[in-house]
């Protein structure tokens, strides 16, 4: 069991800025009501950080995890979580081994 | 059900109705839970650094993104960056569950540690109908974190016995899942720029700069063009 100092360090950064998201909304209850433009741009940083995070994988690894990709998302909207990972699991697989 | 006595809760039920609304969404997260452990031992984590991050951080979207952007030396400042960016959404959820709980003082800093997306979910149904009690939100609190911690530390412990992620295509289950994430944010067209300015921006960033820049500067390009092509007036 190793732990590395650099790695502690990362660690306790993301769980106190993951716990001051956590008890902020306490103090502005009542105070943050969020309409139009500033809505949309809240409502859109989950989305836009997963697809940030993905996007190099996906689009310029090469063809397979492309195309892999593709399917995953056009599957996405009509399967649950698990369906949708075994999807592009076995997709990426085949793909590989084709490509 | 008896509809016409009033409701009153007590410890025994308020704790059975939480186990009984978590207990899907753990059956559910086990197997993620695995994949993270496995993934994160992948990229160079101990076993006991997963259940480190996973005990104190408790954020599944946030710990999948920073493993993926993972490296040695660690990037501290992109990596807790990335985390505050994720974990902003956290801020709303609690502005509008905060007082709809009965929770008050010191408990609610305790209990607000355990703020997830799926335990918010919950609660904000259960508001619907009744006040949301500290019991409730306790037993799945400690539910879903316990199943969190525990499958994450196991599945760092199996990952080191599996080798190489790539060869079964266990490296794409991320991407996958992110994909999953990213539909149930729903087909509206400013999604639909939002996920298309993110996604160009991140790969162009990531192949002339490098990572873990592209997570940044991707999502901030996101999250501007959500801005810009939401309508003036749009209603809540």
């Amino acid at each position: 069991m190793s732990l590395d100092t650099t790695t502690l360090l990362a660690i306790l950064a993301m769980a106190l800025v993951t716990y001051l998201t956590r008890i902020a909304g306490l103090f502005v209850a009542d105070r943050l009501v969020l309409t139009g433009r500033a809505k949309a741009a809240f409502d859109a940083i989950p989305p836009a950080v997963l697809v940030s995070v993905i996007a190099p994988t996906a689009l310029t690894t090469g063809w397979a995890e492309a195309i892999a990709a593709a399917i995953t998302a056009l599957v996405a909207f009509r399967l649950p979580l698990l369906g949708t990972i075994a999807v592009g699991v076995v997709s990426v697989v085949i793909l590989r081994n084709l490509i | 059900m008896d509809q016409t006595t009033p409701y009153y809760p007590t410890y025994r039920r308020e704790i059975r109705a939480g186990l009984r609304d978590i207990a899907p969404v753990a059956v559910a997260a086990l197997p993620i839970g695995l994949l993270f452990g496995a993934v994160a031992a992948a990229k160079g984590l101990s076993p006991l650094e997963v259940a480190l991050m996973s005990a104190f951080v408790y954020a599944g979207g946030a710990q999948f993104a920073v493993i993926e952007a993972w490296a040695y030396p660690v990037p501290l400042a992109a990596l807790t960056f990335a985390t505050l960016l994720i974990n902003a959404r956290h801020v709303l959820m609690g502005a509008s569950l905060g007082p709809k709980m009965k929770v008050t003082g010191i408990q609610r800093f305790i209990a607000f540690f355990f703020l997830t997306d799926e335990a918010w979910a919950l609660s904000e149904r259960r508001a619907l109908e009744r006040p949301v009690t500290g019991a409730y939100w306790l037993a799945m609190a400690l539910v879903l974190w316990g199943n969190w911690t525990l499958s994450t530390t196991f599945g760092a412990m199996l990952g080191s016995f599996m080798g190489d992620p790539a060869r079964i295509g266990a490296d794409f289950a991320f991407t996958a899942l992110f994909i999953g994430l990213v539909a149930g944010f729903g087909r509206s067209r400013v999604t639909l720029v939002t996920v298309g300015v993110s996604a160009a921006v991140a790969a162009l960033v990531h192949h002339f700069i490098g990572a873990p820049w592209h997570v940044a500067s991707g999502a901030l390009a996101g999250i501007a063009a959500a801005y810009l092509a939401a309508p003036r007036e749009a209603r809540p």
